[in-house]
């Protein structure tokens, strides 16, 4: 076992792990942080999108030890201090963005990364952007809309498909 | 997952001394090598992370020749190279998606020679050299078949120089399931002739298209390849496209990746 130290959602954290332990395992496993959800856990599904040193990244698909000294953002980190939800998870919210919720953690944090690149993403821009984040209950088209009304675009103008 | 000594080396000299190790093995973005360990299709007793060796980070732009460090993420290449080589920046900026782009590498890329992986058209249509930790390997060298390079044991790929050409254009045409290239044809317009490297769609991996190179460097249009056929022999069959769906895509791709160049 290995010592491993991270701040995650701004908090110092500190582990023993293995060389196989997945950051996704020591979040969800260690740390009690469940919302970071495993789908496939082959790469292929997005759910466990997080953010290390600010960068998307599928939690699933990096070692616990590669992250040691990182920042780490997961889901239970982005509702605004009072514990409102935040632009993002609000507009998902308020367009029904989601229905089972499985894939939310991980669009919510590919949404927040995208944000951040490039704030006033197209359609276009969105749903490529998405291509690594499956959803099996919305068609997605909701998510795209709370994703424009999150960058403060008309949501309304894009067409069902 | 089997388990194994986790080593994260920050210079290039002690990544090379711990691939001494027996069984030893370099971690990329781990993008391809995470997922082949979880099935247990390998399993190192060592893994060497390259990924804190600054030196095999970033992208260096100088006299028509851009150096891209071995460690260097896709996503980092995409925005670097945007102006110097937009065509092999588009091609960074389309592999997987931005979570693998943000971790998978190009050296990671190169050293797994996937036959439908997309940087090994760029290397091999634009004549790069691959540098490793002991050699410099031509392009032309360095490809050997599905998933086999010229890389030895331990071997690293510390870089990778790319001559930036007149014109190029990458056209894939994805396997949506996977986001891998079904067929890409990478072609690359340099004083010297016309060069066009498929992959996707061989049994032996990435490999040139010579009669096309030929045409185009006469001819620079997409009616130069009117003639040319491409034979399904040895092309991958599988459920995704048969041989001579892939022998047909080759011939398109290519034409699209021309006009694309002239457009
Ligand atoms: C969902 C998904 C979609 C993808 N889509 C595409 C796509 O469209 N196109 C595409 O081209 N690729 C695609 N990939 C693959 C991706 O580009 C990988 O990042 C890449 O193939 C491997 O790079 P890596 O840095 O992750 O290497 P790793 O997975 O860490 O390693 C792969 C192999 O290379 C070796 N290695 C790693 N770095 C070096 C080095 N510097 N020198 C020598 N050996 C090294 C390792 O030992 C291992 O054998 C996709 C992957 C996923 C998960
Ligand atoms: S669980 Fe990580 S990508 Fe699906
Ligand atoms: S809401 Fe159910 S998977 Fe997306």
């Amino acid at each position: 076992m290995t010592e491993v130290t991270m701040t995650v959602n701004g908090k110092l954290m500190r582990g023993e792990v293995e060389g196989r332990t997945l950051l996704v395992s020591f979040l969800r496993d260690q740390l009690g942080l469940t919302g970071t959800h495993v789908g496939c856990d082959t790469s292929q599904c997005g759910a466990c999108v997080v953010h290390v040193d600010g960068k998307a990244v599928k939690s699933c698909t990096m070692l616990a030890l590669e992250a040691d000294g990182a920042e780490v953002a997961t889901i239970e980190g982005q509702a605004d201090a009072d514990g409102s939800l935040n632009v993002i998870q609000q507009a998902f919210q308020d367009h029904h963005g989601l229905q089972c919720g499985f894939c939310t953690p991980g669009m919510v944090m590919s949404a927040a990364a995208l944000l951040k690149e490039n704030p006033k993403p197209t359609e276009d821009e969105i749903r490529h952007y998405l291509e690594g984040n499956i959803c099996r209950c919305t068609g997605y088209h909701n998510i795209v809309k709370a994703i424009l009304a999150a960058s403060g675009q008309e949501a309304a103008a894009i067409a069902a498909e | 997952m089997y388990e194994f000594e986790f080593v994260k080396p920050t210079t290039l000299a002690d990544a090379i001394a711990a691939l001494g190790a027996e069984e030893a093995q370099a971690l990329g973005g781990g993008q391809t090598l995470i997922p082949t360990m979880k099935q247990r299709l390998a399993a190192p007793a060592v893994l060497v992370s390259l990924t804190g060796i600054e030196e095999m980070k970033g992208v260096s732009i100088g006299d028509g020749i851009i150096t891209i460090g071995g460690a260097t993420p896709h996503a980092v290449v995409a925005e670097a190279v945007a102006g110097a080589y937009p065509a092999l920046a588009a091609l960074a900026g389309n592999i997987g998606d931005p979570a693998v782009r943000n971790r998978g590498t190009i050296g990671g890329s190169l050293a797994n020679n996937d036959p439908s992986a997309c940087y090994p058209a760029a290397a091999l249509a634009s004549g790069a050299t691959v540098v490793t930790s002991n050699r410099e390997i031509a392009a032309d060298d360095y490809f050997q078949g599905m998933f086999t390079t010229a890389l030895e044991d331990g071997e690293i790929v510390t870089a990778v120089r790319f001559p930036v050409p007149e014109v190029a254009s990458y056209r894939k045409f994805e396997q949506p399931a996977s986001r891998f290239a079904l067929v890409g044809v990478f072609v690359a317009k340099y004083p010297e002739g016309v060069r066009v490297a498929v992959t996707g769609a061989s049994e032996e991996g990435v490999f040139r298209w010579t009669e096309a190179e030929a045409a185009l460097s006469v001819e620079f249009s997409p009616d130069a390849l009117e003639g040319l056929n491409v034979s399904p022999e040895g092309m991958i069959g599988d459920l995704h496209g048969t041989a001579e769906y892939r022998a047909h895509l080759v011939k398109v791709m290519t034409k699209r990746a021309v006009a694309a160049c002239i457009g």
